[in-house]
Formats: structure tokens, C-alpha cells, sequence
């Protein structure tokens, strides 16, 4: 029998007392795709941190093809043919493709030799793996996907016989992913051996040979891919039992909450960000907004939620609070907003839900703090203390620690905070945007009930997500955007991510859905820029 | 009163210094700037340590550096006996004001401002004087015919010191150039050499070729530019000459280190009397400086005709106009 | 790691022990100094810690008189970094705030007396002081110009306007001095030792006026002000997140002009001790770098009113100990005094992490290890 391609044997790192990997055994056979599932924090990125050199582990070994090897930093571990592509690619995007895979490998004096050369072993590699690309493309110019390509070059150039993909897809399409998932086939055919680290269970099942699943700094089991579900990986990722699906009953939409109209946007450069978003949006109803990163979500959720003006369009609100046409130059601010009867978990807990210093007890009074439940006219530390608890007993906030810092909660518990503070006040419209991110599987069931029981109470929910798997879920519309536009709307049950894929790359105007091979992110649409 | 007080002093003084001379204790207060800022301050040290050097008593000093001390600091010196205090610099008249009344019995020098108490010896200087005297050098020695000056901050006893000059200036020739620039109207002016430089430069671009400095620590930047203009400056206050040897004319000098000295001489020999003293070139209060680093920048004759106008001064043949008396320099 | 950051050490260690570990190093090194120049540091210590606590020739108050200024443009410097602001204008802010007292005495103190006069002063003090705080902050939140830079160039406008003003309008005519007259002596707040024979006890000169209490109770107004209030949890939010504050529905251009109005206006309030109650006259340069010194003492206070308080009372110490040490020992000339304010400032701010986080370290180390064993004995 071969050599595992990776074995690692009682791999311990502490940080201070803390056990980020305790007594972890992993092999993995040569030319397969192995793929570690795991929670956040469950030590999968120190992991391959240590196997890249990035840190070095208190104890333990790392074979690398039956051998002995000592890493102490990176080019120690690209000398042993361990390649890295990153969560966040680290290329120099005004340089071209070439540039960049040679990167760190100019040679001496002129680069001129050294580019020929590098010139030739690049369409070879490019060649033998199927990695098209322009070696003279500007880096920064190319979609998301191509630019991962790049970052895979790079490692293959070095020697590369083993890859660590980290978390590879979650800057994807879903066409990117299945373009991804191509090349690591082939990868896999001509005797790479790849490490997927990923959270989507969906991705381990699709691609891996083998998965070891990682839970609180231990590797709790190996399992062949053919031989177990999504079901018991969640499990052994969780410790217990977790439903996957969400249990919903189909909505009754009631009267009309907000009705967008024609909102646009224009940024400080003069960059088109929003175009002409027009939509409505019910009680009793979850409208999912489909897209990949950076179309438009974030500033449509910025105006509507009031922490940003729009350019042009109005938008219709029809509350308790009565009705309320916002129009542009007299936006209200996020305050008035809530005042209106609105609801916002923000896409980016730290940037703008909390504030990391605060006590709990004070992020959850965060823009309800004029309220004057909360004392007045000074704040009254108790009564936010004993509402504080009430939200943390609602929404199983843990610590429940009014007093402690929040930095020191976890993602889904800081997250857990954030949904309790906008949703116990049970506004009429509830905008939301990545519920999940950063959050741990048993609380991402959690999270998922509770915005299916806002709904059927009667609120009416904006999901903004890039997570598929979650729109398609919990949404009972969706409205898909690509380059600040809505590129179709389509009903939740009767849609697959294929289709949604197809409308997250399409254009707007044009009425078919364009079908193109390669990806196309924003950047692709400057053409359009120019003539409108 | 003041004389009963005197006679009184005088006494005891004499009865105290029978017993035992090393008994009094002399002490300085340096204002903001310290001890050693090559101007007032220093020649109050200089003439403390000749004190110290001559009779082997030692004597106790103090640097001012923020405005919560003064007071603290000089009542401290008059509660511990010191006698006399020496206070150099006009900023500290109101503090001596408020503790002299408070000690009768300390006696207190006041350099460059007056405070009229019984126990205060108040010392001001002819500046003037002494600015016609170097500014007379000036002229004689510059090849244009083109005198500068650079004051500090513009007040009046620099008013004083601009307006000797231009006398002194035209006393030797009455078409003389005489240039005049303020380096700023805040105590930041005392401590500019670059602004002084600048403006050394200005006045050379317009034909100067001697330029007398009375601006502190500004005073620096004008002898560098005019060494790096192959023109010649004037010093001030202390004597200045060694700073560039034979760049340097003269020093208009200012001896508060004579006025420490004899403070502490007369306490030492009872003999220490109160009131205003005006001192100039009369009194040895204050000249111009002749030494080994400017000597060789003058001729006999030069030599001879400084005598001359010092003497003219003195007696009085000379009438040098003070600034303060009209507030402008009219003659 | 989540556990690891869930660990603070204990509230003693980061706000007690840590400052005097940074203090004994401070003084460790300053004794090499005091070494260097052949004098023993051991009596030199002494004469500091005696100068600055001993009552019978004013140590002691003349070191709560400096910690007064210091409480003030601390306070001044800690509310603006709430805000995210580093306002380094305390200085210019004082400064200016001495016109007001000018002002006011000049016009009024031969009609008033004291209980009319200092109110009138305060307000005048906080008025001009916030006046040459909010213009910085209105350019920060209208125009984008950085504080830091904008403060600095305020403190440069003060020094000049102040200059002229004192040597124009306010010196008595005619002289070289660029002092005002004193003020009338029933107009002014009497010293500490003024009033001490009246209350019934005997107390040495110095500069020390009831003006502390003010500076005290500027403290807990300070604290109700950055904990209590809805403005001070707006402050704070824009300090700590920007993004969350727009989030809230908080408008932190409006949040800037007020918190920089605040931070002016307790600056300006040294002038009220400084111009008004201990000189009794409008000095040029009165500031003496106290409101530089101020940030030092946020720095150092954590920007907590308690702490500023503690770090005033050490920075007064050393002033008043330093005046006495220069007294005492003529070798150490005031710049050597000036090297020891110096090296605490060093180690106390610039060098804050050197010692925080091996000490933290270790206590966040030590309670862990007693949670788990919590833990593991309940189970």
C-alpha cells in the first residue's frame, strides 16, 4: 500500500490555555479529495495553518509521503509540495496572471528569460490540468473565479502536489463552484491530492473521497464519503442531532408593508450601484434577495434600512406606524426607521450590528436606546440589565452575562443577540441580511425557526443572503440581483439553484438570460457603464 | 522711613557680618529660558559662581520652568533666610512684588524691571548706550554703509535697544542705511533662529553688511547667516564674541553678572541698599566688548574713536535718546 | 480561544497593579539617570515623594493645585476619545479660555465680588474653551479635516491670539510686560492657606484653591455624562464603530460637534483654576504644556474619570516632587525632572503593552485554570 500523501500524528497547539488542536491523527491517501468539515473555531484553519507553516504545533509529526518533514514557515512547506489557495486570494491585481504566478520566483536580473520560461511551464501546467486562462490578463480585471484559478496556478507552478483549498466557494456562483469542482476532478485524475476545508456539507458530498470532521479542536471521525450523509456529518460537527431542513408551512401573505420604487444609487465615484430596484414586499411573507457579493445588496439594504441615501426612487411604507412615503433628499435615518416599524439585522454583525467593546447589555439597546423604558432622563443600568436577560433567555443568548464584553460571545451567540434585539420588538418589516454567517450549524436551525415564526406572525421579512442553500430554504419569493439590478423574481418552490444561478449572472435588460461559459461577475459589465 | 529701614539694615547687616561673613546666603531665581540661554540668565550665574569663587561662599539657584513655581519657589527661598534673591527677567516683578512685602527683612534684587519696595534693589539697564556705542561700530566698519538689526519680540525695551542703535549708526554718518526688523510680536520670537536667519538674509539682499541681534535665542540664526555671508554681527547681552571668532564685531553687553556680583558683595559687607540703580555705560552697567576673538577686526583708530563717543557719552557731550521717554525714536 | 478572550483579568490587576508596575519601571530607569549624574536615587525619590506629600511647606497642595489642571485636560482629552477623537487642542483651549477670564475680571471686578464673579468665569471659561473645541470638531464631521491636524493648528492660532491680545489689549500699557494686572482680590477665589485660618487650621502657602472640588465634581458629571446618558452611550458607539452608530440611527456629525464642544469646555476650564483662582492674572503661556499633559493623564486614567484622577494626582506629584528635587539637589537641573516625567509618560502610555499583556496574560491564565477546575469539581 502507498504512502498517505499527509499523515499527521498527535498534532497538539495550544494558544495560552486554550487547545486549538488537541491530539489530531489525520491521513490522507494520495490523489484523493479529502475534505474537513467542521463549526467555527473547531480548529480546521489552525489545522492547515500548522501544515502550512503558518505556526508550528507544540507536538506531534507530519509525514508527507511516508517522510519525516519539519515545517517552520511557508516556503518550507511549498519545498515539501504543500500548495495553499486562501479564503482571501493574495494576488497583486494591476499585475497580469504571469506576473503573479511567478510571483517570489523572478530568478535574478532580467525578468525577460525568467518570464519565457515561466511563460512556457505555465501553458504546460494549464494545459495538463485544464486551467484555460490568459497568462496576460490583467488579474484585477478577471471574475472571482478566475482569479482563484490564478491562485491555484500559483501553487501548481511552485510544485504543488498536495492543495489546501480553504473555505474555496464561498466567494462562488454556483456555475464558479461546478467550474471549481471540474478542476479539481482533474486535479484528482493526474494524482493531486486536494484538502477541501469547507462548512457546506453539500460541497464535501459532491467532490470528496474521504472527510474527517473536526469538532471543539478534535478530529472526531474519519468517514468515507460514499458511506455517510449530511445528516450524520451535522451530527458529528454539532454533537447532536440537527434538522437540516427547515420545517415550514407555506405562506399566507397579507396586506403590502414596503413597496420599493425605482430606488437608485450612485456612489461617491460616480459607480452605478443601484438601478431602478423596484419591488413590494408583504406581511407574512419571506422575499429572498439571490445574488453573489457585491451586486447591489449591500446598499439596497443600506437604504431601505435608512443608514444610506438613494439617488433617485421612493419607497412606500405601510405600518403600524402608519403610511410613510420616504422620498429622496428627505431619507429618513435608521432611527426613524425603526420608529416606522422596521426591523434590521445587518449583513455584518461587527461592522455595524454591535459594537465589539460594549457589554452585552448595551448592544442590546443599540439604536432603541432613546426609548424610555431605559430610564430616563438618565439610562437606568438595570432595567437594560433585566431586558437584556429577557432577550438572552428568549433567543438561549449563552453566556447569559449582561455584563460581559461582547467581543468575548461567540459568532452565533453575538448573532443570537442581534436577531433578539430586532425581532422581540416584533416590527412589521424585518430586513435581514446573512442570518447565518459566521454561525454555527445547531444555531443556524435555530435562527431559521425563529425567522419562519416572525413570518407566520404576521411580519414581513427581507432575507438577503448569499447562502442558496438558505434563500431557497426559508424564502418563500425570490428577487435575484446582479450589477445593482434585479435580474428576476421567481417563486421559492418552483426554482432550483440552477435556475437562480443563471438569473445571478444574466443581465438585466436583456429579456433571455445570457449563457455564457465563463463566469461573469460585475467587473464583466463595464461596457454597459459606458452606454448607459 | 526708607532711610530709618536702611540705617536699621545697615546695623544689623554689620553687627551679623562682624560675627561671621559666611553666614549669608545668597541665592538666584532664573526666569523661563534657564541657566545657561547664553543671555541674562547665564551672566546671573556667571556672576554668582565669581562671587563664589572669590569669597568661597556658595550660593543657591533655582530654574523657573512653569508659572505654578514662581511664587512657591521664591517664597520658599525667603522662608529658608535666603538674602539677597536675586531675580532676573521683568516676568517675575509681580511675584518679588507680592513675597518682598511678605519679608521685609529679605533684601531682593530685581534685574530689568522696577518693583519699589523698601527691601528691593531694582536694577534697569541703559540699553541704549549701549546699542549707540556698537551701532557707531557698525557704520565704521560696514563697507555699504548699511546697518541692520533684529529684534525679538517687539516691545519697548527692545524699541530701546533698536533705537540706541540707529543713533549710534548715524552718529557716524548720518546717510547711513539703518535697517530694523521684528522677528515677532510673541515670546516664540525669542527662540526663532530660522525666522532670524530669513530675515539676516533679507537685510544682506539689501545691502547690510553688519547686523546687531537682540532677540534671545533667535540671535543664533542671524550670526550663522551673516558667517555664511562673510558679513559681520553683533552680539548682545552676554558677551557673544566667542561665538564665531573674528565673524563677530562686537557684543553690546549687558553685565548682570557685575549687578549679582555686587548684590551678593554688598549683603556680604552690609552694605546692600535699596531702590532703583539705572546703570550705563557710566556705571559699568553697559559697553561693548574688546577681546582676543574681535580684535583683530579693528584698527587702532577704531579702537580710539570708541573711546571717544564712550566718553562723549558719559560726560554727557553725547545725548543718546531713550525710547521709553516718548515712545518713539525720535531725536 | 473563545475562552480565552472570554477571561478578563481581574478589574484590580488592569487598573491598579499594572500602572504601578509600569511606575516602578519608570522609576527604575530614572534612577539609572540620577545614577548617571552621581547622585543617589534612593534620597532622590525621597525628596520627590516628601516634596510632593508633606503639608508643612505646601507639598501636599501644591500637588492637588497641579492635579486640579491636570483633572480638567484629562477629563478634556478622555471625553473626545469616547468619541474616537484625539483632541490634542487642550492646550490652545485653555489658552483662549484664559481670555474669558480676562474678560470678565477685567470688566467686572471691581463691581462684583467672588460669588457673582466665578460663575460668571466658569461659563466664560467653558464658553470660549468649547468655542475653540467645536470649530475642529465641525470641520472633522463637515469637512473631513482630521482633528489631530486641526487641533494643532488651533493650539498654534491660541499662542497667537492670545499673544496679541495680551500684549494690545490686556498688559497695562507701556511696559515690557505681557502679563494683565491681578485681579481684585475680593474677585478671585481664595487659595487653600487664604481660607484655612478661618475654617480653624493653619495651612502653607500654595496655589491650591477650592477649584479641586470643582475639578472633582467635573468628574462625576464626566462619568454620569459617558455612562448614563443617551449622549454618552451616542458617544461612545461613535468611538467604538462608526458604521454601528449610523446602524442605531445616530448622527455622529452632530455626535462630533458636541462631544468636541464638551472636551473644549472642560479644557477651558483650566484656565478657570489656572488664569483665575491660583495666578489672579491672564500670564503669557499660563498653559505650561498642562494640556499636553492632559493627554498623558487620560492615557494613563484609561480615559476613566477614577482613573484620571489617580493619574492627575501622579502627574501633580511629580511636578511638585520635581520642583522640590530641583530645590534640594542642584545637580538635577529641571530637565533631568523633565527626563522622569518623561520616562512615566514612556512606560505608562507609549509602552502601555509592554507590561499590560505579560500581566494580563498571566491572570487570564490563572483564571482559566481555576474555571476548569470549578468545572471540573462540580462535575
Amino acid at each position: 500500500m502507498t504512502a498517505p500523501a499527509i499523515e499527521l500524528k498527535s498534532i497538539n497547539k495550544r494558544f495560552g490555555p486554550v487547545w486549538a488542536n488537541r491530539d489530531i491523527d489525520l491521513k490522507v491517501m494520495p490523489g484523493t479529495v479529502h475534505g474537513i468539515v467542521g463549526e467555527n473555531g473547531a480548529g480546521k484553519s489552525t489545522l492547515m495553518s500548522i501544515l502550512y507553516g503558518f505556526y508550528t504545533a507544540d507536538t506531534g509529526q507530519i509525514l508527507v509521503n511516508g517522510q519525516h518533514i519539519n515545517i517552520q514557515n511557508s516556503q518550507q512547506a511549498i519545498a515539501a509540495g504543500i500548495g495553499m489557495v486562501h479564503q482571501h486570494f493574495m494576488l497583486v491585481e494591476p499585475f497580469t496572471v504571469l506576473e503573479n504566478v511567478m510571483l517570489g520566483m523572478e530568478g535574478q536580473g532580467l525578468l525577460a528569460r525568467a518570464q519565457s520560461k515561466a511563460r512556457k511551464a505555465l501553458n504546460e501546467i494549464a494545459s495538463r490540468y485544464g486551467l484555460d486562462i490568459d497568462p496576460d490578463a490583467i488579474v484585477g480585471d478577471l471574475p472571482v473565479g478566475l482569479q482563484q484559478r490564478v491562485e491555484i496556478l500559483k501553487a501548481l507552478y511552485r510544485g504543488a502536489k498536495i492543495l489546501i483549498l480553504d473555505e474555496p466557494t464561498s466567494v462562488l456562483t454556483p456555475q464558479e463552484t461546478g467550474q471549481l469542482f471540474n478542476i479539481l476532478e482533474s486535479l484528482r485524475s493526474q494524482g493531486v491530492t486536494v484538502l477541501l476545508i469547507t462548512h457546506k456539507l453539500r460541497e464535501i458530498m459532491a467532490i470528496t473521497n474521504h472527510v474527517s470532521v473536526m469538532r471543539a479542536g478534535k478530529m472526531v471521525a474519519h468517514r468515507d464519503t460514499d458511506r455517510t450523509n449530511p445528516e450524520e456529518l451535522a451530527e458529528l460537527m454539532v454533537g447532536r442531532k440537527v434538522l437540516l431542513k427547515v420545517d415550514k408551512r407555506p405562506a399566507c401573505p397579507g396586506e403590502n408593508r414596503m413597496t420599493v420604487n425605482k430606488v437608485g444609487y450612485v456612489d461617491d465615484r460616480g459607480v452605478k450601484r443601484l438601478k431602478d430596484i423596484s419591488f413590494s414586499l408583504r406581511s407574512g411573507e419571506i422575499l429572498g434577495v439571490a445574488g453573489v457579493t457585491g451586486n447591489g445588496q449591500s446598499e439596497l439594504m443600506k437604504i431601505l434600512t435608512g443608514a444610506l441615501q438613494p439617488s433617485t426612487g421612493s419607497v412606500s411604507l405601510e405600518t403600524g406606524a402608519g403610511v410613510h412615503v420616504l422620498k429622496v433628499g428627505e431619507w429618513p435615518d435608521a432611527g426613524q426607521m425603526r420608529d416606522y416599524g422596521m426591523g434590521h439585522v445587518p449583513e455584518d454583525r461587527l461592522q455595524q450590528g454591535v459594537v465589539k467593546s460594549f457589554d452585552a447589555s448595551e448592544n442590546a439597546i443599540l439604536g432603541y436606546h432613546n426609548k424610555e423604558e431605559y430610564g430616563s432622563p438618565l439610562l437606568k443600568p438595570e432595567n437594560i440589565v433585566n431586558a437584556t436577560l429577557e432577550l438572552m433567555e428568549a433567543y438561549d443568548v449563552r453566556p447569559q452575562l449582561p455584563s460581559l464584553k461582547t467581543a468575548n460571545f461567540s459568532g452565533g451567540n453575538q448573532q443570537k443577540l442581534v436577531l433578539a434585539r430586532e425581532m422581540m420588538k416584533e416590527p412589521d418589516i424585518l430586513i435581514i441580511g446573512q442570518p447565518t454567517r459566521g454561525v454555527d450549524i445547531g444555531a443556524i436551525e435555530f435562527i431559521h425557526r425563529n425567522l419562519i415564526a416572525a413570518r407566520d406572525k404576521g411580519a414581513a421579512v427581507l432575507l438577503v443572503s448569499v447562502e442558496l442553500d438558505e434563500i431557497l430554504s426559508l424564502a418563500d419569493r425570490i428577487i435575484v440581483m446582479n450589477d445593482g439590478a434585479i435580474t428576476g423574481e421567481v417563486v421559492a418552490s418552483e426554482t432550483n439553484e440552477t435556475e437562480l444561478g443563471v438569473l445571478m449572472t444574466s443581465t438585466a435588460d436583456a429579456d433571455a438570460p445570457v449563457f455564457e461559459d465563463k463566469g461573469h461577475s460585475g467587473k464583466y459589465e463595464k461596457k454597459e457603464e459606458a452606454a448607459a | 522711613m526708607r532711610t530709618a529701614f536702611k540705617l536699621a539694615a545697615g546695623i544689623a547687616m554689620s553687627a551679623i557680618a562682624a560675627v561671621s561673613q559666611a553666614q549669608i546666603k545668597p541665592s538666584v531665581i532664573y526666569d523661563m529660558g534657564g541657566k545657561f540661554d547664553r543671555s541674562f540668565n547665564q551672566a546671573s550665574y556667571t556672576g554668582a559662581e565669581a562671587f563664589k569663587k572669590e569669597t568661597g561662599i556658595s550660593y543657591t539657584d533655582f530654574e523657573i520652568t512653569n508659572e505654578g513655581q514662581r511664587e512657591q519657589v521664591m517664597l520658599r527661598f525667603a522662608q529658608r533666610g535666603f538674602s539677597p534673591i536675586v531675580v532676573a527677567g521683568f516676568q517675575q516683578a509681580p511675584i518679588v512684588e507680592k513675597i518682598a512685602k511678605q519679608f521685609p527683612d529679605t533684601h531682593f534684587v530685581m534685574v530689568d524691571a522696577v518693583v519699589d519696595l523698601p527691601n528691593v534693589r531694582s536694577v534697569i539697564f541703559k540699553e541704549h548706550e549701549g546699542s549707540f556705542l556698537v551701532g557707531a561700530l557698525a557704520t565704521m566698519k560696514s563697507q555699504n554703509k548699511a546697518v541692520g538689526f533684529i529684534g525679538g519680540m517687539d516691545i519697548p525695551l527692545i524699541r530701546k535697544f533698536g533705537c540706541g542703535y540707529e543713533q549710534g549708526a548715524k552718529y557716524i554718518n548720518k546717510d547711513a542705511t539703518v535697517l530694523a526688523n521684528m522677528t515677532g510680536t510673541t515670546p516664540s520670537a525669542w527662540n526663532d533662529p530660522t525666522k532670524g536667519s530669513e530675515l539676516a538674509k533679507a537685510q544682506f539682499d539689501k545691502g547690510v553688511d553688519v547686523i546687531y541681534a537682540a532677540a534671545g535665542g533667535t540671535g543664533v540664526g542671524v550670526y550663522q547667516a551673516a558667517v555664511d555671508a562673510g558679513n559681520l554681527a553683533i552680539g548682545v547681552d552676554s558677551n557673544q564674541n566667542y561665538l564665531h571668532p573674528g565673524k563677530m564685531l562686537t557684543s553690546m553687553v549687558k553685565r548682570v553678572d557685575l549687578v549679582t556680583k555686587t548684590a551678593f558683595e554688598d549683603e556680604l559687607n552690609g552694605k546692600f541698599t535699596a531702590g532703583l540703580q539705572v546703570v550705563g555705560l557710566q556705571e559699568g552697567g553697559v559697553d561693548w566688548a574688546l577681546d582676543e576673538y574681535n580684535r583683530d577686526l579693528l584698527t587702532e583708530a577704531d579702537i580710539k574713536r570708541m573711546g571717544e563717543i564712550r566718553e562723549g557719552i558719559i560726560a554727557g557731550d553725547i545725548k543718546v535718546h531713550n525710547w521709553e521717554d516718548t515712545q518713539s525714536c525720535t531725536y | 480561544m473563545s475562552q480565552l478572550a472570554a477571561v478578563e483579568s481581574p478589574r484590580w490587576v488592569r487598573i491598579g497593579l499594572i500602572p504601578l508596575l509600569q511606575l516602578v519601571l519608570a522609576l527604575a530607569v530614572s534612577s539609572l539617570v540620577v545614577l548617571m549624574i552621581g547622585e543617589d536615587p534612593i534620597r532622590a525619590f525621597k525628596i520627590m515623594i516628601h516634596g510632593a506629600i508633606s503639608t508643612e511647606f505646601g507639598g501636599l497642595s501644591n500637588t492637588l493645585y497641579y492635579a486640579t489642571n491636570f483633572i480638567f485636560t484629562g477629563l478634556a482629552v478622555a471625553v473626545a476619545f469616547h468619541a474616537g477623537l484625539f483632541n490634542i487642542g487642550g492646550e490652545g483651549q485653555a489658552y483662549v479660555a484664559g481670555l474669558a477670564v480676562a474678560l470678565v475680571c477685567l470688566t467686572l471686578d471691581s463691581t462684583l465680588n467672588v460669588w457673582f464673579i466665578a460663575p460668571l468665569v466658569v461659563i466664560g471659561c467653558a464658553a470660549f474653551g468649547a468655542l475653540w473645541g467645536v470649530i475642529p470638531g465641525y470641520l472633522q464631521a463637515k469637512r473631513g479635516s482630521h482633528i489631530v491636524v486641526t487641533t494643532i493648528m488651533f493650539n498654534f492660532i491660541a499662542t497667537a491670539l492670545m499673544s496679541y491680545a495680551l500684549v494690545v489689549w490686556i498688559s497695562p500699557l507701556g511696559g515690557n510686560s505681557t502679563d494683565s494686572r491681578y485681579w481684585a482680590s475680593d474677585a478671585v477665589i481664595p487659595k487653600v492657606h487664604e481660607l484655612a485660618p478661618s475654617l480653624g487650621f493653619e495651612a502653607s502657602f500654595s496655589l491650591l484653591s477650592p477649584v479641586l472640588l470643582v475639578a472633582l465634581a467635573c468628574c462625576a458629571l464626566v462619568w454620569i455624562l459617558i455612562w448614563r446618558t443617551r449622549l454618552g452611550f451616542a458617544i461612545r458607539t461613535v468611538g467604538s464603530n462608526p458604521n454601528a452608530a449610523t446602524y442605531a440611527g445616530i448622527n455622529a456629525n452632530r455626535v462630533i460637534i458636541i462631544t468636541m464642544a464638551i472636551s473644549g469646555a472642560l479644557a477651558g476650564m483650566m484656565a478657570f483654576n489656572e488664569a483665575y483662582a491660583a495666578q489672579g492674572r491672564l500670564i503669557l503661556n499660563f498653559t505650561s504644556g498642562f494640556g499636553f499633559m492632559g493627554i498623558a493623564v487620560a492615557l494613563m486614567g484609561r480615559n476613566h474619570p477614577f482613573g484620571i484622577v489617580l493619574a492627575a494626582l501622579l502627574f501633580g506629584a511629580l511636578y511638585q516632587g520635581g520642583t522640590e528635587l530641583q530645590f534640594e539637589i542642584p545637580s538635577i537641573s529641571p530637565q533631568m525632572v523633565l527626563v522622569i516625567q518623561g520616562l512615566v509618560v514612556f512606560f505608562t502610555g507609549a509602552l502601555d503593552r509592554l507590561i499590560r499583556e505579560p500581566v494580563e496574560a498571566v491572570f487570564q491564565r490563572r483564571a482559566i485554570a481555576n474555571a476548569n477546575a470549578a468545572v471540573a469539581g462540580g462535575n
